[in-house]
């Protein structure tokens, strides 16, 4: 036994001497075992019994006198055994304190007598005989690590010896210590291993032994010790998974007599303290505050004086009843069956537990703690934690019951089939957030002053982790491993363990999940910030694969990932600064990644890259790894340029001819990168006049036909955005671009595509010249054709191309005679509010050709139109009243018609009250065709048209003064609407209108005084407002009209003077 | 004395007119500056043994002070691949050959090299036994750690994985060839056995410096 009291006792200090045995659980059961041996030794072996020791063993002892009975001569204090040696030493002697013992028969009597003392008097003894052996059988026999020759020394001994009785009485017990020695040894070894990491078990019976020592008695040693949840889960643990991950087993509050409350959180690796854990979920208190200590009660030790002191003191007597349940020879030796039995009975005491467990949480749930709830799904989920496994391998190894090994498959199954089902599951998130994103760049290009797709893809979603780590497949575990060799390896174990991960399914939600969980990001992002270039790239080509999930990339950012990335762009390696452009398109996702690379000088960097020679036809390898980079480069700035700023920084940094140069490169890969940032750019003014003056057009035209989609419909949306501008409509035209664009129209199963192209062909038919293009090239068939079955931004563009074609006369008549007139009434019924002001200014169009009215009066297209002057959007209120204007004017019987819309007429009279100019142009504009009817005028007249218009007539914008004056006028043909206005004060601002610049203003104007005129009150108005100097050279004019309502006017005001003159002068 | 050196000279010119001829990645100027630094090198080392070339601490004294190599294994296996007819020194011939790769050697070439220095007993494939025995210094032992071992035992199972693709559980040249073709990162899987791109440019700066300027 000396090996193992050397070996596996924990001493309480290192050396030699008197030192103390700790109170552990291993030193126990070693004290128990040896206990046994003792205590059975003169049973079963009498002769070995009687052997007198060498030296007694010594030590101090709380026995006294009167512990002992028959057999001993007790005189006073002193007791000495009636057993005596040859040389007639007795051998037992006590003299309290001290005792000395001398043979095994004696030892077991006293462990008899001390009762309940047994095991403190036994430590007691090992404590002061370190060596035992040696005092038993002689100095010869010493515990001499690693070499053990002690039984051949005896050997040698016995043929020396002719006392050969004795001898062999010697070597029988030395034989019966060594094998008590290796007992003790290997079941040492069995715990070790066991405590080598923390198992939940062993946590637990840590607790149960410190519980055992809690209150408030005077010698108690701690106040309290609790867990922070009762809920445990079957592997023994009770953290949550997600911390169970990390290793962690439970979570512990200590009451001590001289300290604050202490958190600790148990873990494999060991027991610290945490930022102070009251129930689970805080998750910044899981944060480690103090060293690892092996177990609880070294932790406990070092922080607590109290609990240190008095330790020690304890008696293992605090433990007796267990002990006395062990009682059971060789304990270790208990058959494999047997504790592959109990270890399932254990088991399924634990599902009991858990049960209970679970049944209890259910009211807790209600109570609101929603996040501290274990959901009833992880019950399922097999969550083993290392220790766990430990316990299984251990169980497997050491040949139990196949069953075990057997319902271990079976968990393990279904959890693969699970782990199919949740990456299943997570496509279809993925692809709609893909959708949101195409549908966000469309809508978005509608508005050009705003930044196209700044309306984010993934603006930062929340974190799903309670959700996603409940399923913890094997490669979670296989990735921590890899992690743990990341960790805690050099350069080249490193960049296997690198290899390695990127054989794992990258794409795969899981292993993001896992790699973020087990702390791998950390690891990846910290290799970005050694000198190892291969770990460098290694690391970056897992980063590249993994940042396609967004949380990931979130992750990415908080981690300062970006800020690394953006240093090594100045690397030299080029393989590098590809990598990292390339996560850094895949990270800046999000606006916040955008914001971290432009502060911290990325874009710069980002647009060096951009500088290299694409347009030698062959290139050397060098320049074929330039180009690599420039491509990454425009990838990166791509992802970037969806913020307003980054697009300013990108330009600022002198992007936009090193993009103009690249948009030259033959390389498709290269081009979308480049086109893709370009007509991102798009948006912003100072892009478009770029794109036209750098002679990009060109390029962008010929990049039409190529035979790559997504190239095409990049190339499609900037010309899309760009040609707002007139000057890059014609260029677009004189590079011959518009067929191609026409051709593109075939690709109708690429809605982006189409999209794209629709929206370039709407935009560019704003020239008229490009609309005789359109007409040659039978663009218009096609785009009525696409009025049905496509999604609204593929609708919105080809609604906006009809609009303006259909400002040509014979394009009218293309769109009625290819049946376009039906789905372009049936589209007034939808809600999408861009299109309904393309659709509305579309079916305007067509509106003027009378043949056409006819079909969409007899569809009641009219009633559609009047029904969106109800639309909150002020866009489609006026794009409806401009459209009702050729409607009334075109269709027959168009008073009736207006008549027979019930509350039609106050409808559009209130809108006279609307904010919005270009709704109260269009109103005026109707108003003027409806007041051609004369019942209609008066019921108008009665809903107050005549006052609220008055009230416009200050205005200064043309476009209003010219429908107000002319609504004026023709609102003046009824009752005494004349007079009302010139009481409303209408006439004076009338009269300065002729004094715009506007030559459509004067006209209406002109014509609207002709008819106030009338009026002599008004009469005198004008002309102290000066009209007739004003009118007296409008009637110079080349526009008949004007000529006629200037000169009507001005005979009115000289009628009503001469009248005047002849009354007084009569 | 002055002939003496002029005379040496034209040696030397002759000497690198040969070995360039032989030797890819170096012009003749450039295989004279390297003979030029070999017999330096050389000529610093006790001339009793000169003549034969660097000896193998010479040798790694260049390879730890100038390309920065620790493991003592691996600077040994980069000894025995320049040496190539094994006679414990490396000749000029050998010493120009070996930089060729060692400093500009194409991948096919390098693949080649590292495999020579993987392939510790040089039977034509890289066993278990030597992948564990180059692997066996690359983690940190954790003091907690049951085996430790076993950490290294399952990154060679890691790379036998990834590399060994007739599944023989070692590594032939076929197979450590097409590892690293399909992953560069792989090259030096088993130690650093090559300069990185700084200590080249450093050498090369400090190597092809014009003679004549000093």
């Amino acid at each position: 036994m000396g090996l193992a009291l050397v070996r596996a006792a924990q001493w309480t200090t290192a050396s030699s001497g008197t030192g103390k045995l700790e109170i552990t659980p291993m030193n126990e059961s070693l004290l128990r075992e040896i206990l046994c041996f003792v205590e059975q030794f003169s049973a079963r072996h009498p002769q070995e019994a009687r052997h007198v020791f060498k030296e007694p063993l010594q030590w101090k002892t709380s026995l006294e006198a009167s512990d002992f009975k028959t057999e001993y001569d007790i005189s006073g204090d002193t007791v000495q055994s009636q057993e005596k040696d040859k040389d007639g030493h007795p051998l037992l002697h006590l003299s309290p304190p001290d005792i000395s013992v001398s043979s095994f028969s004696q030892l077991s009597k006293l462990l008899q007598l001390a009762r309940g003392r047994k095991l403190k008097e036994l430590r007691a003894c090992l404590e002061e005989n370190r060596d035992p052996v040696v005092k038993i059988l002689g100095p010869s026999f010493a515990t001499v690590e690693g070499q053990d020759s002690s039984v051949l020394r005896l050997l040698e001994k016995v043929k020396e010896d002719d006392q050969g009785r004795e001898t062999e009485v010697k070597v029988k017990l030395l034989i019966l210590l060594q094998q008590l020695d290796t007992q003790l040894l290997s079941s040492s070894l069995k715990q070790l291993s066991q405590e080598v990491r923390l198992s939940p078990a062993a946590v637990k019976s840590d607790v149960e032994l410190l519980r055992s020592f809690c209150g408030t008695g005077e010698k108690r040693i701690l106040k309290s010790i609790q867990y922070t949840s009762d809920y445990e889960f079957n592997n023994g643990c009770r953290s949550p998974p997600w911390r169970q991950v990390h290793g962690e087993i439970c979570y512990l509050i200590v009451e001590t007599w001289d300290t604050e409350p202490l958190f600790i959180t148990c873990s494999t690796a060991g027991v610290f303290l945490n930022g102070g854990i009251k129930q689970e979920g805080e998750e910044n208190a899981y944060e480690r505050k103090s060293d690892i200590y092996k177990d609880l009660v070294t932790l406990l030790r070092s922080h607590s004086p109290h609990f240190a002191e008095n330790i020690n003191k304890q008696d293992f007597a605090v433990q007796e009843e267990p002990l006395s349940m062990l009682k059971i020879p060789h304990v270790e030796a208990v058959d494999v069956e047997e504790t592959g039995q109990t270890q399932r009975s254990y088991e399924q005491q634990r599902k009991n537990v858990h049960e209970k467990a679970r049944q209890q949480h259910v009211p807790n749930k209600l109570g609101g703690k929603k996040k501290l709830e274990p959901s009833p799904k992880w019950k399922n989920l097999g969550l083993a934690s290392p220790p766990d496994e430990a316990d299984e391998k251990k169980a497997r190894k050491s040949g139990t019951s196949e069953k075990a090994g057997e319902s271990l498959l079976k968990t393990q199954r279904p959890e693969s089939k699970k782990r199919v089902d949740v990456s299943g599951s997570s496509l279809p998130g993925r692809q709609s957030s893909h959708k949101t994103k195409t549908s966000g760049g469309v809508v978005g290009a509608d508005d050009f002053s705003e930044s196209s797709s700044e309306s984010e893809e993934d603006e930062e979603q929340p974190d799903r982790r309670a959700e996603s780590s409940t399923d913890l497949p094997s490669e979670y575990w296989q990735i921590q491993k890899l992690v743990k060799y990341l960790k805690g390896g050099n350069q080249t174990a490193t960049v296997i363990a690198l290899c390695s991960m990127r054989d794992f399914n990258l794409a795969q939600e899981t292993c993001h999940l896992a790699i973020r969980d087990v702390g791998g990001l950390e690891v990846l992002i910290n290799l970005l910030d050694t000198d190892e270039i291969k770990c460098k790239i290694g690391s970056l080509k897992i980063l590249k694969e993994i940042s396609h999930n967004s949380q990931i990339r979130k992750a990415i950012a908080d981690l300062g990932g970006l800020q690394t990335m953006v240093r090594i762009l100045d690397s030299s390696d080029k393989e590098l600064k590809c990598l990292a452009a390339e996560t850094i398109a895949n990270v800046a996702k999000f606006r916040r990644a955008r914001r971290t690379v432009r502060q911290h000088g990325g874009i710069k960097r980002l647009v060096e890259l951009l500088d290299c020679v694409p347009d030698s036809a062959s290139l050397t390898e060098e320049q074929q790894k330039d180009v690599e980079v420039a491509r990454c480069g425009a990838l990166a700035l791509w992802s970037c340029s969806k913020s307003t700023r980054n697009k300013e920084a990108v330009r600022r940094a002198g992007g936009i001819p090193l993009l103009a140069r690249l948009l030259k490169s033959p390389q498709k890969n290269m081009l979308i990168p480049v086109v893709g940032t370009l007509q991102e750019c798009a948006s912003e003014r100072s892009y478009r006049i770029a794109i036209q003056t750098e002679g990009m057009i060109e390029d962008l035209v010929k990049n039409l036909s190529c035979n790559n989609q997504e190239l095409q419909m990049h190339c499609a949306s900037a010309i899309f955005k760009c040609a707002e501008d007139k000057c890059t409509r014609d260029l677009v035209r004189q590079y011959e671009g518009l067929q191609p664009l026409v051709a593109l129209l075939s690709q109708s199963d690429n809605k982006q595509l189409l999209a794209a192209t629709t929206g370039a062909i709407w935009k560019c038919s704003l020239s008229m010249e490009n609309v005789a293009k359109f007409q040659e090239y039978k663009a218009l068939e096609t785009l009525v054709g696409l009025l049905t079955d496509q999604p609204e931004e593929v609708l919105v563009n080809v609604v906006g191309a009809l609009g303006e074609c259909a400002q040509r006369p014979e394009n009218r008549a293309t769109i009625r005679k290819c049946g376009g007139i039906q789905p372009l009434v049936n589209l007034l019924t939808g809600t999408n509010q861009a299109l309904l002001v393309n659709v509305t200014r579309a079916v305007g169009a067509c509106a003027t050709e009378p043949e056409n009215m006819a079909i969409i009066d007899r569809l009641d297209g009219v009633r559609l139109l009047w029904s969106l002057l109800k639309n909150p959007s002020p866009d489609v209120q006026a794009s409806a009243a401009w459209a009702i204007c050729p409607c009334i004017e075109n269709a027959k019987d168009a008073g009736e018609m207006v008549r027979s819309f019930v509350g039609g007429l106050e409808l559009i009279v209130n809108l006279l009250k609307s904010p919005n100019k270009e709704v109260l142009a269009s109103v005026c504009a109707a108003i003027a065709k409806i007041a051609k009817d004369e019942e209609n005028l008066a019921v108008i007249t009665d809903h107050g048209v005549v006052p609220m218009m008055a009230n416009l007539t200050n205005t200064t914008d043309d476009k209003l003064r010219q429908c107000l004056a002319e609504a004026i006028a023709r609102c003046c043909m009824w009752g005494s609407n004349r007079v009302a206005f010139g009481e409303a004060g209408a006439v004076a601002p009338l009269v300065r209108y002729l004094r715009s610049k506007e030559p459509s203003v004067h006209q209406a104007t002109a014509q609207a005084l002709f008819q106030l005129s009338k009026d002599p009150n008004n009469c005198i108005t004008m002309h102290e407002s000066g009209v007739v100097k004003l009118l007296l050279g409008m009637m110079g004019s080349t526009d008949e009209a004007l000529q006629e309502a200037a000169a009507g006017c001005v005979a009115n005001i000289r009628r009503l003077a001469l009248a005047n003159e002849k009354a007084r002068y009569g | 004395m002055s002939q003496m050196s002029a005379m040496n000279r034209k040696l030397i010119q002759n000497l690198a007119e040969t070995i360039s001829k032989q030797v890819k990645h170096f012009n003749k100027t450039e295989t004279m500056c390297l003979i030029r630094l070999f017999n330096g090198l050389v000529g610093e080392q006790t001339e009793r043994r000169a003549g034969n070339g660097l000896d193998r601490g010479k040798f790694r004294n260049i390879l730890h002070n100038t390309f920065g190599m620790t493991d003592d294994m691996i600077m040994d296996r980069v000894f025995r691949a320049f040496d190539k007819d094994n006679d414990s020194y490396v000749s000029v011939k050998e010493w120009i050959e070996g930089l060729s790769v060692f400093l500009r050697g194409t991948l096919d070439e390098k693949i080649k090299y590292c495999f020579n220095v993987y392939d510790l007993n040089g039977d034509g494939y890289i066993s278990r036994e030597e992948m564990f025995h180059m692997l066996k210094n690359s983690l940190i032992r954790q003091p907690t750690e049951e085996d430790p071992d076993e950490g290294i035992k399952d990154l060679v199972e890691i790379t036998l994985k990834k590399m060994d693709h007739d599944h023989d559980s070692r590594l032939s040249y076929a197979d450590f060839e097409k590892a690293v073709r399909e992953e560069n990162l792989l090259l030096e899987a088993f130690g650093t056995c090559l300069p990185d791109a700084k200590s080249i440019q450093a050498f090369e700066a400090d190597a092809f410096r014009d003679p004549f300027e000093h």
